[in-house]
């Protein structure tokens, strides 16, 4: 599904992401684990378009995808969540989840304007469905509601069902707990579960390690760029070189 | 069935338009009310870019110009019929705008502004430099608007055909609002990196939006040219253009209906502050002040939140 080969990326002196290579399957849940500053974020810029790789490449569904603008990648199948809010206050719930299928509908200023019936009907079921994505993340009953008046945990799961509205073959979570607490984490979890379930695979990014150690199939472990390790969460836990990146060098 | 509140806007709206001739008593309301729906079409495509879609400009009244000045030249030095004369205005703005709009709408904030302003200013120069076929400061006089050889003369049968127009252009906007496209450009304001992970051509989307609203304004230029029947560079200036600013963000961003009554408040004010000779100017940067800071929303945006907060 997803290949990344000895990428980096340099911010002037600095080397954010530094010869990252790793392979996702297809209907596998993969995280990306590491301590503040390793480069997660960075490698998820890298991987959806947002900043083009230094060096290196990234092969996503079968074709070369460094340094492709994140819309193209949308029409490739690609979508993702961001670890701070992206949603867009100024639209209501449904609207945002409506604007994850920009790609299946007839976006024509013409074709908006004049509200042709076959665009009207396109629209209601769109409508229709962006409702069902939030019901099965679990914000339902914010159908009517103006985003801006809506609580923190309830604004990532809706960004959540934005980026499931774009039917994505990848979907990438950067931290999709972060800031939930203990039940919502719990909540997060499961949900993440069901999206795997259907058939999406996915990539997350986080820090809770219960969350990362009970759904992932595979953990790829940065530190300062590089990669430190990588396995299933048996073998990640056990790696000394782990143990002592998170807990000191002495441990 | 409930009515959406657009759709009850857009009857009030209708109902008012109708009514209105009844109320006016004589051709100087006529005129006043013209002019009102006129600048209301322009403020509603400006909405469109400004309030829906986040990008800011300053320089509309040029692209207005450009329309006023094709139509008053075409039909003046050229013989062209004016319906012709307003397309092919509509036609050379929509060509500019969209070639200026690539590089322009990369620039942000105080930068898109400044762009924009000097967009403006230079359309501005060129019409009061080339005197030969603009007339320059002195202004030239322009024939009556005609459709098919039927010219359209007088208060009434002008009132009634901006009237119509606004119409058309309000259901067309709310139209868009409400559509894929609409919800693509909002999302470019709400969060443009969100709306290019969603698959959002964020570049095109701007480019059009920049280019619909500049053909409106070019296309309500023109209309206006024939209907005042006579053209001073004024109406191509920066005081033009941030008095259509003004009507926007007065009225409310992105709201359709405020686009209409910040035009209607600011194309009054004048008529009342005519004693004022000259302090109009002055009076305007003071509303927009003032809005700035005790409405920030604009009044219909507020008026719709004091009445949703009632309700509950």
């Amino acid at each position: 599904m997803l290949k990344v080969n000895r990428l980096s990326k340099t911010f002037g002196g600095v080397k954010a992401v530094q010869d990252v290579s790793f392979a996702v399957r297809a209907g596998t849940i993969h995280a990306v684990i590491g301590p503040n500053g390793a480069g997660k974020t960075t490698l998820f810029n890298l991987i959806t378009g947002v900043y083009t790789p230094s060096d290196g490449e990234i092969v996503f569904d079968g074709a070369a995808a460094a340094g492709t603008s994140p819309d193209q990648l949308a029409r490739r199948g690609m979508s993702r969540t961001f670890q701070n809010l992206q949603v867009c206050m100024n639209m209501s719930a449904i609207e945002n989840v409506m604007v994850g299928a920009h790609l299946q509908l007839d976006t024509g200023l013409l074709a908006g304007m004049l509200r042709l019936p076959r665009l009207g009907n396109a629209d209601r079921a769109c409508r229709a469905e962006a409702q069902r994505l939030m019901e099965f993340v679990g914000v339902g009953k914010y159908r009517d509601t103006h985003a801006s008046q809506m609580p923190y945990g309830a604004l990532k799961r809706l960004e959540i069902a934005r980026a499931l509205a774009a039917r994505p073959k990848l979907l990438l979570l950067d931290e999709p707990a972060a800031g939930l607490n203990h039940t919502e984490t719990g909540e997060i979890e499961a949900l993440i579960r069901k999206v795997a379930d259907s058939g999406v695979t996915v990539v997350l990014v986080e820090h809770d390690m219960k969350l990362v150690m009970n759904l992932s199939d595979h953990i790829l472990v940065l530190d300062y760029g590089r990669k430190l390790a990588e396995g299933t969460a048996a073998e990640v836990r056990a790696n000394p070189d782990v143990v002592a990146a998170y807990l000191g060098a002495s441990a | 069935m409930t009515m959406k509140p657009t759709t009850r806007g857009l009857i009030l709206l209708a109902v008012v338009l109708a009514a209105l001739p009844l109320a006016l008593p004589n051709a100087y309301y006529y005129d006043v009310a013209i002019r009102i729906a006129i600048n209301a079409c322009v403020a509603i495509g400006l909405n469109l870019l400004i309030g829906y879609t986040g990008q800011i400009s300053l320089g509309h009244a040029g692209f207005f110009g450009i329309g006023a000045y094709a139509s008053a030249i075409l039909t003046a030095h050229y013989g062209w019929p004016p319906g012709l004369a307003l397309l092919a205005g509509g036609t050379a703005t929509g060509a500019l705008a969209f070639a200026v709009a690539r590089p322009i709408l990369k620039l942000k904030g105080h930068y898109l502004a400044m762009a924009t302003l000097g967009l403006g200013i230079i359309l501005s120069i060129v019409i009061v430099n080339e005197t030969a076929i603009t007339g320059g400061p002195d202004g030239m006089s322009v024939d009556a608007f005609s459709v098919l050889g039927l010219p359209i003369a007088g208060d009434g049968a002008w009132y009634c055909a901006v009237a119509v127009l606004l119409i058309l252009v309000t259901k067309t906007a709310l139209n868009l609002i409400d559509s894929p496209a609409g919800r693509a450009l909002q999302a470019i304001h709400g969060s443009e990196i969100a709306a290019r992970v969603a698959g959002v051509d964020t570049t095109a989307f701007k480019v059009r939006i920049f280019v619909l609203s500049a053909v409106l304004a070019s296309v309500m230029g023109s209309l206006t040219a024939h209907y005042v029947g006579f053209l001073t560079p004024g109406v191509a200036g920066f005081f033009h253009s941030i008095e259509l600013v003004t009507m926007v963000v007065l009225g409310g961003m992105a709201s359709v209906f405020g686009s209409i009554l910040g035009a209607a408040v600011l194309t009054m004010l004048p008529q009342l502050l005519s004693a004022l000779e000259g302090w109009e100017t002055v009076v305007f940067g003071l509303i927009l002040m003032l809005t700035m800071i005790f409405l920030p929303r604009g009044i219909v945006p507020t008026l719709r939140l004091k009445l949703a907060k009632r309700e509950n």
